[in-house]
């Protein structure tokens, strides 16, 4: 078979095995990055880490207890383990100098030593029926039966109803603690709803994809999709597809490539699909930021350009002769390379022209140049009569403020100093028409 | 005889951990050390799987050009693109590590490195591997890498203590008097790359963690000074392997994870203490701790 029947394949569910690895991924990632949407907020995802690595003690003292592999025990006894080292954590990081880090990287680990001590103890032992219970470590998806997609799907709906009960709670315990508790919401019982939540979810899918890279599927999508949107609601669905796409793709490849495990490749996906929203995301992607620092920087260097022609000619008043490159790179305190720059832009976008052996502003730099200097020297007497500054301390201050002021803050700025006429220096505030 | 090889060097890997861990957690940088020791995996596979050698050099360089391709996507996250800290690390890590999996997965049998093994090691196996000068054994190979990087360690830690003393606690201060934070801090990631790598067989990815970080917290917990803490955090690391080895042959289980185990318990004892004698600070932060609750009039 070539690969793109092989995906076929899949998508059909030709073997049934199929349809519980598709179906189980795909539940276990959605649920996972909408709980895992809190916990980002929350900035907590290493809690996520700890629970996931806490709950092989859990998982190996059930099975110790109930002797077979009960996908619903099994799952029992790894929420209590990871609901202990989420208590563990905090106790520690509350009641000691230690700090939440050191606690974190300490119960994840003994908690770990413990249940490898469990594991091991089990598998030397020989017990019947002990087979597989290392699959918790690693995760093999392939090894789900009908019965864990099944309570995948009991608890996955569970979880999402309490989700969407306790949203404006939880949203606000995310964000503002202090108010929810001013409020009369009540914190304690929110946290442990919460937590309660985060855990299930993690003890359900460290058999799919084991204990470390459980992690993964609570913190990346959340984060992928946070370089999309400030809004949480869409935040969270977004979250919850990118999750659900990885999964499924995952699973994909997993299968389509003999011998491919089926949780790394699911992280993997994930941690491509972060990586690129944190490089093009709309938010506040690494493109994104570049692209406006640069129009940022752009602008300013116009703005600078044009404003030394307004000093050069006394606000267009004289005539100085022609301005060249060289007078302009005496009289401007810009970095000759800003200047090259500004005049390079100027001139794309037609403010400026050459004419008479100079640069010539065209009516639009003009205006451009003066509002400059008018925002300038307005800033200027704001601050030295609200602040109470010397005039000699005000300059630099307006000079990287006069390319941030807004009309409408313009506006408001000049009906506070009763629209004035000069700034402290006694120098005239330009005036531009419209 | 094998059992003296196994705790001696349980007792190397612990005392390195211990020395450099007292730093890490003083610098509030365990969870880096933890995204390190799981993030060298994927160059470790590779370099094995090219060189079929498990304790090489190519393999010391295949573990540290992952340790810092996670290191600068951390940074790249943290920095870059402004995305809180905790979610830097752990997306960072996961992906290395899953990456690592992938790469054991897919070379399959050619390399002779199961994934249990990455995650808890097996010093059990130490004895099995001697190395030999001439035509005498003189001890397990692992034994004596490991003993070679325990030298480096107090070394690189006795020549530069003064420096990582000022530039974990007062910042400010050692920048002030022109010493770099930033070279210090990879000094110190280079010990704690070191160390998680040639542990690895041993102890495994997730074990070292409780070596570096449990002692270290235990000491700290009983004492306010850092020579104290240091030599106190060694004096926990080796009477952990001792009983930890003890623990594995009583209960037949993993030695790595026994000795975590015991580590944790340890800490459980030090914390007892710790909160017996600093009652008084409770009740001093009690307002804090517990809004004062207002009656109705």
């Amino acid at each position: 078979m070539t690969w793109w029947q092989e995906i076929i394949s899949f998508f059909s569910f030709a073997e049934p095995n199929v349809e519980i690895v598709f179906w189980g991924s795909l539940l276990l990632s959605a649920v996972s990055g909408l709980v895992g949407s809190f916990t980002f907020l929350r900035k907590q995802s290493l809690i996520g880490d700890v629970i996931a690595h806490s709950v092989l003690p859990g998982i190996c003292l059930a099975f110790l207890i109930g002797k077979e592999k009960d996908p619903t025990y099994l799952l029992i006894g790894a929420t209590i383990a990871g609901w202990l080292s989420t208590v563990a954590v905090d106790f520690i990081s509350s009641r000691s100098k230690i700090k939440s880090d050191t606690a974190i990287a300490l119960v994840l680990s003994v908690f770990f030593g413990l249940g490898v001590l469990i594991l091991t103890n089990i598998q030397h032992s020989g017990m019947a029926n002990q087979s597989g219970l290392d699959q918790f470590i690693f995760g093999r998806a392939s090894a789900m039966n009908p019965a864990d997609v099944r309570v995948f799907a009991v608890v996955g709906m569970l979880i999402t109803l309490i989700v969407l009960i306790f949203f404006r709670a939880f949203k606000l315990l995310s964000f503002d603690p202090q108010f929810a508790q001013s409020i009369g919401f009540p914190l304690d019982l929110l946290r442990v709803i919460l937590s309660v939540i985060t855990v299930a979810t993690v003890a359900m899918g460290v058999q799919a994809v084991g204990v470390v890279l459980m992690s993964a599927l609570l913190i990346t999508p959340a984060a992928a999709a946070r370089f999309w949107t400030d809004r949480i609601r869409v935040m969270m669905i977004l979250a919850v597809l990118i999750s659900a796409a990885s999964g499924v793709i995952g699973a994909a490849i997993s299968y389509t490539s003999s011998g491919m495990p089926t949780g790394p490749w699911i992280v993997v996906v994930l941690s491509i699909m972060a990586l690129f929203s944190s490089l093009v995301g709309r938010n506040k992607g690494l493109l994104k930021s570049r692209l406006l620092r640069w129009s940022n920087d752009r602008k300013i260097a116009i703005e600078n350009t044009l404003k030394s022609f307004f000093y050069l000619t006394d606000g267009f008043e004289n005539d100085p002769g022609p301005i060249t490159n060289k007078i302009l790179r005496e009289n401007s305190r810009m970095h000759p390379a800003d200047l090259r720059r500004g005049i390079f832009y100027s001139r794309m976008k037609g403010f400026l022209k050459k004419a008479h052996g100079g640069w010539v502003l065209s009516e639009e730099g003009e205006r451009i140049s003066k509002e400059t200097v008018r925002k300038h020297r307005l800033w200027e007497l704001y601050i030295s009569k609200y602040m109470h500054l010397k005039p000699d301390h005000v300059h630099d201050d307006a000079e990287g403020i006069e390319h941030i002021i807004t009309p409408e803050i313009e506006a408001e700025l000049e009906e506070l100093l009763e629209f004035p006429e000069t700034d402290p220096h006694d120098k005239a505030i330009p005036k531009v028409s419209r | 005889m094998n059992d003296i090889w196994i705790i001696s060097t349980a007792i190397l890997v612990a005392t390195s951990s211990a020395i450099l861990g007292s730093f890490l957690i003083m610098r509030k940088m365990a969870m880096i050390g933890d995204a390190i020791s799981h993030a060298v995996l994927p160059g470790i596979v590779i370099a094995y799987f090219v060189t079929q050698n498990r304790t090489g050099l190519p393999v010391l360089m295949g573990a540290a050009a992952s340790g810092l391709i996670v290191t600068s996507f951390i940074q790249f996250f943290n920095r870059r693109v402004r995305l809180q800290m905790d979610a830097s690390i752990g997306i960072s890590y996961t992906f290395l590590f899953a990456l690592g999996i992938i790469l054991i997965s897919y070379f399959g049998s050619n390399v002779d490195l199961d994934q249990e093994c990455v995650l808890y090691g097996e010093i059990a196996y130490v004895p099995l591997d001697q190395l030999m000068i001439g035509s005498t054994f003189i001890g397990p190979r692992q034994f004596w890498i490991l003993f070679f990087n325990l030298i480096l360690v107090v070394s690189a830690v006795f020549v530069a203590y003064r420096r990582l003393v000022l530039t974990s606690f007062d910042e400010g201060f050692a920048t002030s008097a022109g010493i770099s934070v930033v070279f210090w801090q990879y000094y110190l990631m280079g010990g704690v790359s070191l160390t998680t790598v040639v542990s690895f067989e041993s102890v495994g990815a997730i074990l070292v963690i409780a070596f570096l970080v449990g002692p270290a917290a235990t000491a700290y917990l009983l004492t306010e000074r850092l020579e104290r803490m240091i030599i106190l955090a060694v004096g926990m690391g080796i009477s952990a392997s001792i009983l930890g080895y003890y623990l594995a042959v009583v209960t037949n289980a993993s030695i790595a994870g026994a000795i975590a185990t015991v580590i944790g318990i340890q800490f459980m004892l030090a914390f007892a203490v710790y909160r017996n004698k600093h009652k008084w600070r409770d009740s001093k932060h009690a307002p804090y701790d517990n809004p004062v609750k207002v009656e109705p009039e």
